[in-house]
């Protein structure tokens, strides 16, 4: 991956043993591409988000990436672990998919849309994959109530 | 023998061809579940045949999401315990485990070894527990059904062991931040070792009943074949991908709660087939029984509870008696303990793979966002690949051999 460019490193963090890249939103993918190829994580271990609602940049995508030797062999494997995050507008979040890099991102992101909202371009079938079809709102996001928007123990009682 | 699919495809008898799409074969579609008593839940699969060959396999999930991780966002840290019980029905002591470990990395909490080894001790049980279910149901599934009675024979002193811990048969909460629940029972020694002296000769007892079992052979050797390549980038994990050869055990490879101090392996076969992951399953269930012996004869004295006032509940006698008690029980009960601001991903290896929770704390006394990455989720992801290509009859193998929890796979 000649064409990777480390701009899309934004920040790296290193706190409780574990490490964080920030990345750019636009080039996740490259990125990505370039931590499977050049560093050997060839596991996507899951893909979620956290909403930071009201401050903005709202959303906070994050991939946890394992990397496992895959030979089969007797010996126990060296693993290593990296978390990427990704900072996502609350107006219109959107990102590209890393499905195309593993395909195990296929569920997470799907999840992801089901419960936030975020918006994966490129992903094979981005339809909700825990809610019902015709679910109104992302239950996740800190501004949807627990009880979601149509039903409520008020309106039980009001009957 | 697995039948390649050109193979059987040639050996169906022909059918009347449509008018509309005169080279295409007749498709059929069909709808498994959610009530599907294989699918150990409410697993809907779409599946597309050609002939009896499962030409494409789509999983239908969702029908168990209980919103366990928004409900975590309003439940106080102490409390969240009990949620995650309640992911999986089958292992959730590793739950358990897996939340108090995440909690106390980010607390940076020293547990006392006692804890830590009762900890592990405890998993393994657990371990035993869903192996066990596993089993029978399994085997109930391919046509063997004495095997359900003999494994819930086991199942059910399994159940009562960990009601003797925690006065609960199955939604213990017994593994909490800061150590255990309640201090171990007086005897516990004495009644885990004897169930545990007698459990391998159990273990041979099932393999005898299933290795000189033609028909259980036929059922389950070279059937349900996937790749290294399609696990790994699937991500599959837990026996599936130990049954393929890749010994990848979050017990050995990054040790937590003292499980580097244990003597134990990573059982491994290289079949990759359905007969390769019951192997290592039962391999498993006798490396388990070693742990737990290892950890009765060697279990450390001291305490069962970290010492951190701030976050476990006082000793019921001290808080009748001292001031300072009373005032934590309440400040802990009433408000919860706060958590300093951070994130954490913490894996542990559960019965069906690699379990891991992603916390995030914003300083209060409340989870911020607590993301379960649970086994069942990331292997049903290769369902698809695994069903595709093969016989229909060979489904129900192939799904049993995955083993999952519909309630650990939407959560």
């Amino acid at each position: 991956m000649s064409d990777f460019n480390h701009s899309a490193i934004l920040e790296t963090k290193e706190a409780l043993g574990e490490t964080t890249l920030v990345a750019d939103a636009a080039q996740i993918v490259d990125l990505c591409r370039y931590l499977k190829h050049e560093h050997k994580f060839n596991r996507l271990c899951s893909v979620t988000a956290v909403d930071w609602h009201p401050a903005e940049p709202r959303f906070e995508v994050v991939y946890h990436l394992h990397a496992v030797d895959p030979a089969p062999s007797t010996a126990i494997p060296k693993v290593r672990r990296l978390r990427v995050k990704v900072r996502v507008s609350g107006a219109d979040p959107e990102i590209d998919s890393v499905t195309g890099v593993w395909r195990s991102a296929n569920w997470y992101e799907r999840e992801t849309f089901d419960m936030f909202g975020v918006r994966f371009r490129n992903h094979p079938h981005l339809i909700r994959l825990l809610m019902p079809l015709d679910w109104e709102g992302h239950p996740l996001r800190k501004d949807f109530p627990t009880h979601g928007y149509k039903y409520s123990y008020k309106a039980e009682e009001a009957k | 023998m697995k039948q390649p699919l050109e193979d059987h495809v040639a050996t169906l008898p022909a059918v009347e061809e449509k008018p509309a799409s005169p080279s295409a074969p007749r498709r059929m579609t069909l709808n498994m579940g959610p009530q599907h008593p294989s699918t150990h839940g409410v697993l809907r699969i779409i599946i597309e045949l050609e002939g009896e060959t499962i030409v494409k396999a789509e999983p239908d999930i969702g029908f168990l999401h209980t919103g366990i991780e928004k409900q975590a966002e309003f439940t106080n840290w102490a409390q969240t315990v009990t949620l995650t019980d309640r992911v999986d029905y089958l292992s959730n002591l590793a739950n358990n485990l897996v939340y108090a470990l995440t909690v106390e990395k980010l607390l940076q909490l020293e547990i006392p070894p006692k804890a830590q080894w009762m900890r592990v001790m405890l998993a393994e049980i657990d371990r035993l527990n869903s192996h066990l279910v596993w089993l029978g149901t399994h085997a109930l599934d391919i046509g063997a059904m004495s095997m359900f009675f003999y494994c819930f024979r086991e199942r059910e002193e399994v159940l009562r062991l960990k009601e003797m811990f925690s006065g609960q048969r199955m939604m213990t909460s017994y593994i909490r931040p800061g150590g255990l629940a309640l201090e171990p029972p007086r005897g516990w020694d004495q009644a885990v070792g004897k169930f545990i002296r007698q459990f391998p000769g159990r273990v041979d007892e099932y393999e005898n009943l299933l290795d000189n079992n033609p028909i259980w052979k036929i059922r389950t050797q070279g059937v349900g074949f996937i790749s290294i390549e399609d696990m790994l980038d699937l991500g599959v994990t837990g026996p599936m991908l130990r049954g393929a050869g890749i010994p990848l055990d979050v017990r050995k490879t990054e040790p937590y709660s003292s499980y580097e101090k244990f003597d134990f392996i990573v059982p491994t076969r290289t079949e990759n087939d359905v007969y390769a992951r019951y192997r290592v399953r039962l391999e498993e269930m006798r490396q388990s029984a070693r742990i737990i012996m290892q950890a009765i004869e060697g279990m450390p004295s001291g305490a069962w509870q970290a010492d951190a006032p701030h976050v476990v509940l006082p000793d019921r006698e001290k808080m009748k008696t001292q001031m300072e008690a009373l005032i934590y029980h309440f400040k802990i009960v009433t408000e919860g303990y706060r958590v300093p601001p951070g994130e954490v991903f913490q894996a542990v290896e559960s019965p069906r793979g690699e379990i891991a929770y992603y916390a995030v704390s914003d300083g209060t006394s409340k989870p911020y966002r607590l993301h379960m990455r649970t086994p069942s989720f990331g292997n049903l992801q290769a369902l698809p690949t695994l069903l595709e290509g093969s016989l229909i009859a060979d489904s129900i193998a192939s799904l049993g051999s995955m083993d999952f929890v519909l309630g650990d796979t939407d959560r």
